[in-house]
């Protein structure tokens, strides 16, 4: 009896996706797809999530997890499950599930819909989950020394190498998210810039003022974001002002370098800490606008289910649907990110066994439904407005009349009067070009939230509360992730030399962070100038690196079920571990040896090599140097793709010889802590 | 409600790298009744400088 209302949930759900499956030729409403996850999460999580914790796992409510044994009022903490969800969530969520989804609308709404839902029940779930578990069994242990513990010492320096290489894509491409969103936009420019001073005035409060209180300084910041955002205006409508606050995007990259450098060696409390509570807050805030905006508009979806470029050839994008649409979309569907999340702060903080399918599975539902709503924003606007927006400019021209002519030809018709109203309307110059998908969310956001509140005299307030929100916390995580890179770099390091590890003394510190900013900022720089948008480039290589995580994370979760003789439900962990190999594998190949110059990154070099020989100069390049920097920069992403297939095949190796190790003894070989039983209260 | 009000407040605090410090307290009391337990300030100087200064970083994408 039980299972009735759940047997009428899946009914509804499937329903639903048989609606969006089937319609074609007219518009149907965003709706379907909201309905359609949520009610397929739901079920997932009643009964996948508790199979898994049951049978999987064995999970027991009765056993002590660290936040017990190891209590001590500050890392390990027994937590309200609940409130411990909110904290996981909100590491977790990022940029990644925002612009993944905007950038794989350009296939249509249906490709990307499906895979979140499919890959966010199978893998991306799991996944969490998993490490969550085999975290809390190890006393909240990090994914590198899970690795060493249960694969040996080579495979954790691997994977640890591996996590500092991602952690340098994920940070140029963040802030080359950043560059193309606020790049000749003064208004968006005056507001971020804006919250420098305003998180130093909240840290000397914190510090001196009224310490702790970071509701109150949070209050404080949040009326001067919104003082910032309405004085922008007038700020970059000002012949003086105005100007100040407009850069090139190239002026933005070496702003947001030395800014990256500086604001990583700066005490927390000045702006780190102050800047974090704005923009989680601001996030969390902003994503339950969004959910509800959208459920009261109810707008149709005006982007068709599938367009030409399924088979390659995309505009914001190369390659085709598979494998790159399954790469594109990582956060929010599965993300090897989050496997060092929930092997951070979390395992930490359960109070007992039974929360973990919660937070692990239940809380990357929550980000899978955040993506969902992100491939909605993009699939409501006009899809000429889409396409002009996120096609390199290489392809549109400059000007509104000259993207109006090449996104029509595309197959999307779109006047060059409705390019220059929309721009009007959200308060820019110019929307053509506007890669990375920040922008078009945030176009997709004022729309949504200007039909709520305001109406469209509030379009421009919104579009640039958009982006100041993306923007605030795109800047917490690159401030916050390239310390968190130095340290990774200095334990890495100090493995060969010990006296580089963190807290020996200051040089290291400085040497790493330097090593750390120089990393992302040669991707960054390299995505800045190139003649594709960068983002082109780019957003593929951080996607298969964070999947190849993903699978690392997999692998160990397999290796961990063989070590605990439960290998007769391996398959939990192995079918999402294959099609994450599947996907990353010829994904990365591609990436390297295809011949097709849009995809493979050699096949470009030896284009443009070869015309550098001959002495020419190829579009986009202007000059002989640009042709030699853009062959080099083919090359390093190249071998970037070499070095993370060799991470990824190399753990596969260790990864079969330890399951095989586990196959032949006949008794569980894992490396738990000992378990204790919490006393009866 | 208050305690619907209470937990969202212990959410948010937590959201941002701050444990409770009613609990923090309470353990000390109870597992290290000889040791002065910090005072609220510095607690939460500790959990700011604990939230930045790992590996974990506590931040995704």
């Amino acid at each position: 009896m039980k299972h009735i209302p759940w047997i009428i949930l899946a009914l509804i759900g499937a329903a639903c996706l048989a609606v969006l499956a089937t319609v074609r030729g007219e518009q149907i409403n965003a709706l379907w797809i909201v309905v359609a996850a949520v009610s397929t999460f739901l079920v997932a999580y009643r009964y996948y999530a508790l199979f898994i914790a049951q049978y999987v796992m064995k999970l027991d409510g009765r056993r002590a997890t660290p936040a017990h044994y190891r209590g001590d009022g500050m890392d390990y903490v027994p937590t309200d499950r609940r409130v411990l969800f909110g904290h996981h969530f909100a590491a977790i969520a990022g940029a990644g599930p925002l612009v993944g989804p905007v950038l794989a609308a350009q296939m249509g709404y249906l490709p990307g819909t499906l895979w979140i839902i499919a890959g966010v029940v199978v893998a991306g779930a799991v996944q969490d989950f998993m490490v969550l578990f085999i975290s809390m069994r190890r006393d909240g242990k990090s994914l590198g020394e899970l690795v060493r513990m249960e694969m040996g010492a080579v495979a954790g320096t691997i994977a640890l190498a591996g996590a500092f290489l991602i952690m340098v894509i994920i940070l140029a491409v963040l802030a080359l998210i950043v560059v193309r969103a606020l790049a000749e936009s003064p208004w968006g420019m005056f507001t971020v810039a804006a919250t420098i001073p305003l998180a130093l005035m909240m840290g000397a409060y914190t510090r001196w003022i009224r310490p702790g209180r970071v509701g109150e300084v949070s209050i404080l910041g949040f009326v001067g974001l919104i003082a910032a955002i309405v004085y922008g205006q007038a700020v970059a409508a000002s012949p003086f002002w105005g100007p100040l606050f407009t850069f090139t995007p190239e002026q933005l990259c070496w702003i947001l370098i030395s800014y990256g450098a500086l604001a990583s060696l700066l005490p927390v409390w000045l702006l780190l800490a102050p800047r974090d509570y704005l923009s989680t807050f601001l996030k969390i805030g902003a994503i339950t606008a969004l959910a509800v905006g959208i459920v009261i508009m109810a707008p149709p979806l005006r982007m068709p289910p599938l367009t030409q470029f399924i088979g390659g050839g995309g505009p914001a994008w190369s390659g085709g649907l598979f494998p790159f649409l399954f790469i594109t979309i990582a956060c929010g569907a599965v993300s090897g990110f989050h496997a060092l999340i929930a092997s951070g702060t979390t395992p930490k903080l359960i109070a007992a066994e039974t929360d973990a399918p919660f937070i692990g599975y239940g809380a990357m539902l929550m980000e899978a439904f955040v993506a969902i709503m992100a491939l909605v924003g993009a699939s409501i606007l006009d899809p000429g407005i889409y396409f002009a927006m996120n096609s390199p400019a290489a392809v549109l021209g400059t000007d509104a009349v000259s993207a109006a002519h090449a996104v029509t030809a595309m197959g999307f018709p779109v006047s060059a009067d409705l390019l220059v109203q929309t721009a009007r309307d959200v308060g820019e110059h110019t929307i053509v070009s506007r890669t990375g998908g920040a922008p078009t969310l945030a176009v997709a956001m004022a729309e949504i939230f200007s039909h709520v509140a305001g109406g469209s005299a509030m379009k421009a307030f919104w579009y640039h509360f958009a982006i100041l929100f993306e923007a605030l916390f795109i800047l917490t995580a690159v401030d916050a992730g390239t310390r968190a890179g130095r340290f990774m770099l200095q334990d890495l390091i100090g493995l060969a030399v010990p006296s580089f590890r963190a807290g020996t003394s200051f040089l290291p510190g400085v040497v790493a962070t330097g090593l750390c900013v120089a990393s992302w900022g040669f991707f960054l720089y390299q995505g800045v100038t190139d003649p594709l948008g960068g983002v082109n480039t780019l957003w593929p290589v951080f996607g298969i690196s964070n999947q190849m995580l993903a699978a690392v994370a997999l692998m160990l979760s397999t290796v961990v079920l063989f070590r605990m003789k439960q290998q007769r439900f391996a398959w939990v962990t192995v079918v999402p571990t294959v099609w994450l190999l599947i996907c990353t594998l010829s994904a990365g190949t591609l990436k390297l040896l295809s011949s097709d110059p849009t995809v493979g990154f050699l096949a470009h070099a030896n284009k443009f090599a070869d015309a550098v020989s001959a002495g020419q100069v190829l579009a986009p390049a202007k000059s002989m140097e640009q042709m030699e920097a853009i062959v080099f920069n083919d090359r390093v992403d190249a071998g970037l793709c070499v070095l993370f297939l060799f991470v990824v095949i190399s753990l596969m190796g260790f990864t079969a010889r330890t399951c095989l190790a586990a196959l032949r003894e006949d008794r569980p070989t894992v490396n738990e802590t000992p378990a204790q039983m919490v006393p009866a209260e | 409600m208050s305690g619907f009000f209470k937990r969202l407040r212990e959410t948010a605090r937590l959201m941002v790298g701050q444990p409770p410090y009613e609990v923090y307290l309470a353990h000390m009391a109870k597992h290290h009744p000889d040791a002065a337990p910090l005072n609220r300030v510095a607690f939460f100087r500790n959990r700011e400088n604990a939230r930045f200064s790992g590996a974990g970083g506590g931040k995704c994408c």
